[in-house]
């Protein structure tokens, strides 16, 4: 890509006239590029900041000291205190790896579900999808253990990873149900045209309808498993591991390559079906297919973080207000800025009452919240009907 | 190349709109479809743009229905600018037309995609918008990058739902005239339906009139544009008239129920 943004750029300065629209589009592919560069670079350094603070703060140089021995294999010598290490590696490098994979799905499938839909106001979690997901997620904690006892909690190896039973179960579930609430989605708003509050609205019904699920689940649920639930619908980050995330990080990269490849068509969405259409798109199956991939690398992150709401509203709306809708640039670019926008969260929610830790849900709520009114009253919702 | 409707029966559940039409369309004509509202001309160009499936009878190209052609394949051969369209995000001008760009590209535009979205702009005259969002323009500015669009398409039929309706009447004539510029070179045609008869008249090389879900005439412009067909269809009395400058339409009263008379 890059060296195509080389040749384009010389192109551009020698054939083109500085007042040209060729001149300025070239010109305008480069900034997008450059502000997807500046997401990468702040995501990395926000990564590093991320796992040197906490309850323990670890000092800056041993955190850069201790992430390049893994690469390097030892050779930037010893910390300033040998637990850092484990801190570092086992603790929070999983957590801010969670953070980002998080991050990126929500703002990746909130982009891909905005042009999908046609809807401005369209995210996994006003969809309803996070909290069919929640619901998913919280059937397994439930049941698994009734069902399946001490088999619940087994291991397995599986290419290198020790996956456990329950955390493919609640992945699994958790995907059933948001395929299953994105279906409704589409159900009911099929054979009409789908206007921003019906879909909206959908959403809310379905969010409704799965919140008494999860209020029943609460009521039969013992203690120690109320609480279980509790905290992991305030979304949560902590007691992730590297075998968690084997498991989740190859199926966002998959998702991820495969909502890529079609960017371009979701492009042509942007002035209608029709056009869409006959520009040689199949509608139908580009809106079923990226639906069921952006909910499956949604809901596969929620299963392991809890409900966080709007990264999905907000990273694709700043990413859209920044660089515009071109889904090739605008669903890496959501997806780095829902990263971001995450990890700065989560390092939020462990300075506020350190040495305890706030629920990340409750922070996103905040923000999240004044972000949708502002989106609202201030009329920023990037496009007309 | 030719297109064929033939025999086609089309409508909404159980109204029928359009039923046993059937016409062919050669290459270097620009046609025209007319007819009063809810005769079924934006139903008719849907169904020749393949977006609404006939419920009886067949269009194809060159004998092969257009049902079975790849949509990709079927995309190089007709373009299609809708009457009017909603917009989503912050779509610049550019982004559109560069669209039509679509059916020949796998991800990434090349340098003479860039370059043609650009001469379709000059010609439409938005080139100077090209870095405006689509929500922030004109109705006909917003007509002309979708015609620019459909022009970068490069397919061998355009087929346009009135294209003028929202244009002032200088991009009328220039719209007219750029797809009878394009026509003229005899590799591609262009169906246009239009309420405006006097475009109709001096800008067609021939003419559909579509009148209770059938054809009522189909032909020269000149042959089929009369005082007789604008009653039958239109309900209006009209008179047609000629100068130095060229035959016009004058339309001076309405038949039936609270019709009106100009001319008293």
């Amino acid at each position: 890509m890059l060296e195509r943004l080389r040749r384009a750029t010389e192109a551009c300065d020698t054939t083109y006239g500085e007042k040209s629209p060729e001149y300025s589009f070239i010109q305008g592919q480069k900034k997008r590029l450059l502000f997807i560069l500046l997401l990468i670079v702040s995501t990395f350094f926000g990564a590093c900041l991320a796992v040197s603070l906490g309850a323990v703060d670890v000092p800056l140089l041993d955190t850069i000291k201790i992430l390049l021995n893994q690469v390097f294999f030892d050779v930037f010598g010893e910390p300033s205190e040998s637990y850092y290490t484990r801190i570092i590696i086992d603790l929070r490098l999983p957590r801010v790896v969670l953070c980002i994979l998080a991050g990126a799905s929500l703002g990746m499938a909130g982009a891909v579900m905005q042009g999908l839909l046609r809807n401005p106001l369209v995210s996994p979690f006003t969809l309803g999808v996070s909290t069919a997901a929640s619901f998913g997620a919280a059937l397994a904690i439930v049941f698994g253990t009734t069902m399946l006892g001490n088999l619940y909690y087994e291991s397995y190896e599986l290419l290198g990873a020790s996956i456990t039973l329950d955390d493919v179960l609640k992945t699994a579930s958790a995907f059933v149900f948001g395929l299953f609430s994105i279906s409704l989605i589409l159900l009911l708003t099929r054979n009409r045209e789908m206007s921003r509050s019906t879909v909206i609205l959908s959403g809310v019904i379905i969010s409704y309808i799965f919140q008494a699920g999860l209020m029943f689940l609460k009521y039969v649920s013992d203690d120690s498993q109320l609480r279980d639930i509790t905290m992991w619908m305030m979304g949560g980050l902590s007691g992730i591991t590297w075998n968690n995330i084997m498991l989740i990080l190859p199926i966002v990269i998959i998702c991820a390559i495969y909502l890529m490849k079609v960017a371009i068509d979701v492009n042509m969405l942007s002035s209608g079906d029709e056009i869409a259409s006959n520009l040689g798109i199949d509608v139908t199956k580009l809106r079923n297919r990226g639906l069921i991939v952006s909910t499956l690398m949604t809901t596969i992150c929620i299963a392991f973080t809890g409900t966080i709401g709007f990264v999905g509203l907000m990273a694709p709306h700043l990413c859209r207000m920044i660089i515009g809708n071109d889904s090739r640039y605008l669903f890496p670019a959501s997806a780095f800025l829902g990263s971001f926008i995450l990890m700065v969260s989560d390092v939020a929610s462990r300075l506020i009452m350190r040495p305890s830790e706030l629920p990340i849900g409750i922070i996103m709520y905040i923000i999240g919240g004044i972000f949708f009114i502002w989106l609202v009253f201030g009329k920023k919702l990037g496009g007309k009907e | 190349m030719t297109l064929s409707v033939s025999n086609l029966k089309q409508g909404y559940g159980n109204n029928i709109v359009l039923n046993d039409l059937s016409f062919d369309i050669g290459m270097g004509e620009v046609v025209s479809i007319l007819g009063p509202n809810g005769s079924g001309k934006s139903t008719l160009i849907k169904t020749i743009c393949n977006i609404m499936k006939p419920k009886g009878g067949n269009i194809s190209v060159d004998g092969v229905d257009v049902t079975r052609i790849r949509r990709n394949d079927f995309a190089k051969l007709v373009a299609y600018v809708p009457q009017s369209t909603t917009v989503f995000g912050y779509n610049s001008i550019y982004d559109t037309v560069l669209a039509g760009r679509r059916p020949y590209m796998q991800w990434s535009y090349s340098q003479s995609d860039i370059e043609m979205a650009a001469d379709a702009m000059r010609r439409m005259h938005i080139d100077h918008l090209h870095d405006r969002y689509l929500s922030d323009v004109s109705g006909g500015q917003k007509q002309r990058a979708h015609i620019a669009r459909a022009l970068v398409q490069d397919s061998s039929y355009l087929v346009l739902d009135e294209p003028t309706s929202a244009l002032d009447l200088k991009h009328q004539i220039e719209t007219l005239t750029i797809l009878r510029e394009l026509t003229s070179s005899g590799d591609k045609s262009a169906i246009v339906a239009v309420h405006d008869l006097n475009l109709a008249l001096n800008y067609s090389d021939r003419v559909i009139v579509l009148k209770d879900s059938r054809i009522y005439a189909d032909g020269r412009p000149e042959d089929v544009i009369t005082a007789k067909m604008i009653q039958d269809v239109y309900n209006v009395n009209a008179a047609i008239c000629s100068d130095e400058s060229g035959t016009f339409i004058h339309p001076y009263g309405t038949i039936g129920a609270g019709n009106v008379d100009y001319m008293n």
